[in-house]
């Protein structure tokens, strides 16, 4: 992809352009460059002319006053943050979600005002946590990364456990890391406290790249390369510092200042040998298995993962990273995943995070071990992007797993070859042999979905409301709209995946990706913003913890009119935590009922309706009768169409 | 603060015995046998060196009590305040683990499981959790409502 050169075509140039040091700029362009800067062509001037002095705001004493006319100039008509708005714009970014940061306060200005606040539109978050968690959740469904602006050496801080979320759950986006570079621009002691020689070092861990760049071009430059780094699979965060100095001064005499088109590689595919011998194996397999974790990227990406399956007839294990495989669809097998995963001569892994996770079992706890899932003789095959990149430091890349074919190539982007190799080698007899497969398969589909519809219905009038209840009851009165599941069903025992007919791309968009709490809340909300110009009825089920860490983010969405159902998952504690302390407890033989302290949100209740009303919009409950929950949710419904934030807030089962 | 709250490592195997529990149970009956088996060659032995008055101690009152067929009142406190509610749900119908109730499994197969338990679950060893106590617990489970069939219920038949 590759977009115009965009000039820079909207000012006439430097009111103040008399005053100020002239030491800083280069020499003149020719007279081309000025198509790209027309500020350079007016006034009109020789290539051998010097070039008129830039103003400096900081300049002070003698010198200063006896040097230049007008050594303190009050006013600036075309900081160089009006450029970076220009590369910023040429991307294309919809939203820029952000708190406000005088490290940034330039950049911000020329957004609302120059930008016009469109593309982007600023989004005010009440946290930086807030803010990168729904550039994350906006990503998942619209498939275009956001921009991010925090504050020097705080906000980067508070953002950071975010950051680390999109990174370890392969996510884009633009961090823009507002600093007081020059130590003579820091006007008060706060500002050195929000300054750092190096600010991305403190995330440099888990972003795929990040830039400090001196001059506005090599701002421009490096805008461009974010974005394509970003882009490029595997989806990382990028990070950019933006010093106050750039964005504050005027912008440089310089004719040739111009924004570069911004290009994105093409996702790396497996070489075609690979892909004929993977082929090869898949057709030849008696039990061949798919198992997906962020393998679809794109709407493309889901009828490409459902042709392969078809064309082999072969049994598909959902981990659920992104929306892979329709769930009702009969190969899905992801409620057996034990049993085909046991039963597989060949598997496929795509986009794996755990393979060894998928092909072993840990077993045990303080002592950790694990088993073999596999039989002996078993063809591994691994097409994973993630191969083309790792960092160090943290240990998102999970334990080695040995295997007999690995690409390290984007899997959505490798399938086409390899369905086409597939259907190649595919013999009549060979697709007979797929009917009775594909038959079975089917039926073990069916078996399963009862299976957990019994499941479901243990419990089914108990008070607090199970989570199954609660998934049964939400999906009646979403399953005829155009619904959009944003929240992570770990937590509710993946009740809707178990229960619910997904079959979009957009309908499911997998977990925090590194676990982090807090990534829920403003992901959903992200989520939800980048559904709403398509219509759709967006739907998170909270989990109380997870919205305790920064509930600013229901103001977020109540005050951008976000339309977002929020079902509470109300277990009234870190319940992961109260298993994790109960464990040890047991372990350590020394009083088992205290597992309580320290990990429950019980005593005062927290009364979630009332939060959700106190930013602004509608809260209900708390409901603990399964009986109300059907009203309640009606109604809430109802205010979500009506294009507002609605919360629901159910007393629930732990899990 | 964040918090550090990546899920138990939980394979496929240990996720198989919520969906298939029964399996897991024949799994560990056969276990049980073999125990049983062992104790009571164990129990014929003593039995026959020792007098006949040693082998019938007495129990205090209440736990002789409670033996006979457990307090299902103690047993509802014992099942929140030890812990099972957060793995099997306040309704003992399964969550992380697996349902408990309202039929249980026999008694005997529940204390030899919490004993040496495999998969997830935590140890419950005879330290923290008496006889009695479990005896309790089992009371309780037996206690609760019948569930409604999902064939009944239409919001799962959609």
């Amino acid at each position: 992809m590759a977009l115009k050169n965009i000039p820079v075509d909207r000012r006439s140039f430097l009111k103040n352009a008399t005053v100020g040091a002239a030491a800083l700029v280069a020499a003149p362009a020719a007279a081309a460059d000025a198509v790209t800067n027309p500020h350079a062509a007016a006034p009109p001037r020789n290539a051998t002319a010097p070039l008129p002095p830039l103003p400096r705001r900081v300049e002070t004493g003698a010198a200063a006053a006896t040097s230049e006319p007008n050594a303190n100039p009050i006013t600036v008509d075309h900081p160089g943050s009006d450029f970076m708005v220009d590369a910023f714009k040429a991307v294309g970014f919809e939203y820029l979600c952000s708190n406000p940061g005088n490290s940034f306060r330039s950049l911000h200005e020329s957004f609302i005002n120059y930008g016009r606040d469109k593309n982007p539109e600023f989004i005010t978050c009440c946290h930086e946590e807030s803010a990168v968690g729904m550039a994350h959740g906006y990503f998942k469904i619209e498939g275009k990364p956001l921009l991010v602006c925090v504050h020097g050496t705080v906000g980067v801080q508070h953002a950071s456990m975010a950051i680390y979320d999109a990174f370890c759950d392969r996510v884009p986006m633009v961090v823009v890391l507002g600093n007081f570079g020059d130590a003579q621009t820091r006007a008060s002691f706060v500002n050195w406290t929000h300054s750092a020689q190096d600010p991305a070092a403190l995330i440099r861990d888990f972003v795929k790249w990040d830039d400090q760049p001196a001059t506005l071009q090599g701002f421009a430059e490096s805008v461009m390369r974010a974005y394509k780094v970003a882009m490029t699979p595997p989806y990382m965060p990028v990070a950019l510092v933006c010093n106050t100095d750039l964005q504050e001064f005027p912008m440089p005499n310089d004719p040739t200042l111009r924004v570069p088109p911004v290009t994105v590689d093409r996702p790396p595919q497996g070489d075609s040998g690979s892909v004929q011998e993977a082929a090869k194996w898949l057709v030849a397999a008696e039990n061949p298995v798919i198992v997906a974790d962020r393998a679809a990227r794109t709407p493309a990406g889901l009828a490409l993962m459902i042709e392969l399956a078809e064309t082999l007839q072969a049994a598909v294990v959902d981990r659920n990273g992104r929306m892979n495989f329709p769930t009702r669809h009969p190969l899905n097998q992801t409620e057996r995943g034990n049993a085909v995963v046991g039963n597989a001569d060949v598997i496929l892994g795509l986009e794996l995070t755990d393979f060894y996770g998928i092909v072993n079992a840990y077993y045990g706890d303080v002592y950790p071990r694990s088993r073999s899932l596999t039989k002996p003789g078993v063809k591994l095959i691994s097409i994973n992007s993630n191969d083309l990149y790792l960092k160090s430091n943290y240990q998102d890349f999970e334990r080695y797993q040995a295997v007999d074919l690995a690409m390290a190539a984007d899997a959505e982007a490798t399938l086409p070859s390899l369905i086409e190799a597939a259907k190649r080698l595919i013999t009549a007899e060979r697709k007979r042999t797929y009917q009775d497969r594909g038959a079975l398969l089917a039926a073990a589909h069916q078996r399963a979905l009862a299976q957990n519809r019994d499941l479901a219905a243990n419990g089914w009038d108990a008070s607090p409301i199970s989570t199954a209840r609660l998934s049964a009851e939400l999906w009646h009165q979403i399953r005829n709209d155009d619904w959009s599941l944003v929240s992570n069903c770990q937590f509710v025992s993946r009740w809707p995946l178990r229960l619910w007919a997904f079959d979009k791309h957009y309908q499911y968009i997998g977990g925090e990706g590194g676990y982090g709490v807090g990534y829920g809340a403003p992901a959903s909300v992200g989520a939800a913003l980048a559904n709403r110009k398509h219509g759709r009825l967006t739907v998170s089920i909270q989990n109380d913890g997870d919205l305790m860490f920064a509930p600013g983010v229901l103001w977020t969405a109540a005050h951008h009119r976000i339309p977002l159902l929020i079902v509470m998952h109300n277990n009234r504690a870190y319940h992961q935590e109260v298993m994790e302390v109960q464990r040890m407890a047991n372990v350590h033989e020394r009083g088992i009922t205290r597992a309580s302290i320290g990990t429950t949100l019980v005593d005062p209740p927290i009364d979630y309706g009332k939060l959700a009303q106190s930013m602004g919009m509608h809260g209900s409950g708390p409901i603990s009768d399964p009986k109300d929950l059907a009203p309640a949710l009606r109604e809430a419904i109802a205010v979500v169409k009506n294009g507002e934030p609605a919360l629901v807030n159910v007393l629930t089962q732990p899990r | 603060m964040q918090k550090p709250t990546a899920p138990q490592p939980v394979g496929f195997l240990e996720r198989a015995a919520q969906r298939y529990p029964l399996r897991t149970h024949m799994l560990v009956l056969l276990a049980v046998i073999a125990v049983v088996a062992i104790v009571a060659l164990a129990f014929a032995v003593l039995i026959f060196v020792r007098p006949a008055a040693a082998a019938e101690p007495k129990l205090p009152a209440r736990q002789a009590q409670h033996s006979s067929a457990g307090n299902a009142a103690h047993g509802k406190k014992l099942f929140t305040s030890y812990g099972c509610y957060e793995c099997h749900g306040r309704a003992a119908q399964g969550g992380v683990g697996p349902r408990l109730g309202p039929e249980p499994l026999p008694l005997s197969f529940i204390k030899s499981y919490v004993r040496h338990p495999s998969g997830s679950m935590p140890p419950y060893t005879a330290k923290t959790v008496s006889d009695q106590d479990l005896a309790d617990i089992y009371a309780f489970l037996k206690t609760l409502p019948e569930s409604p069939k999902a064939k009944d219920i239409p919001l799962l038949n959609e």
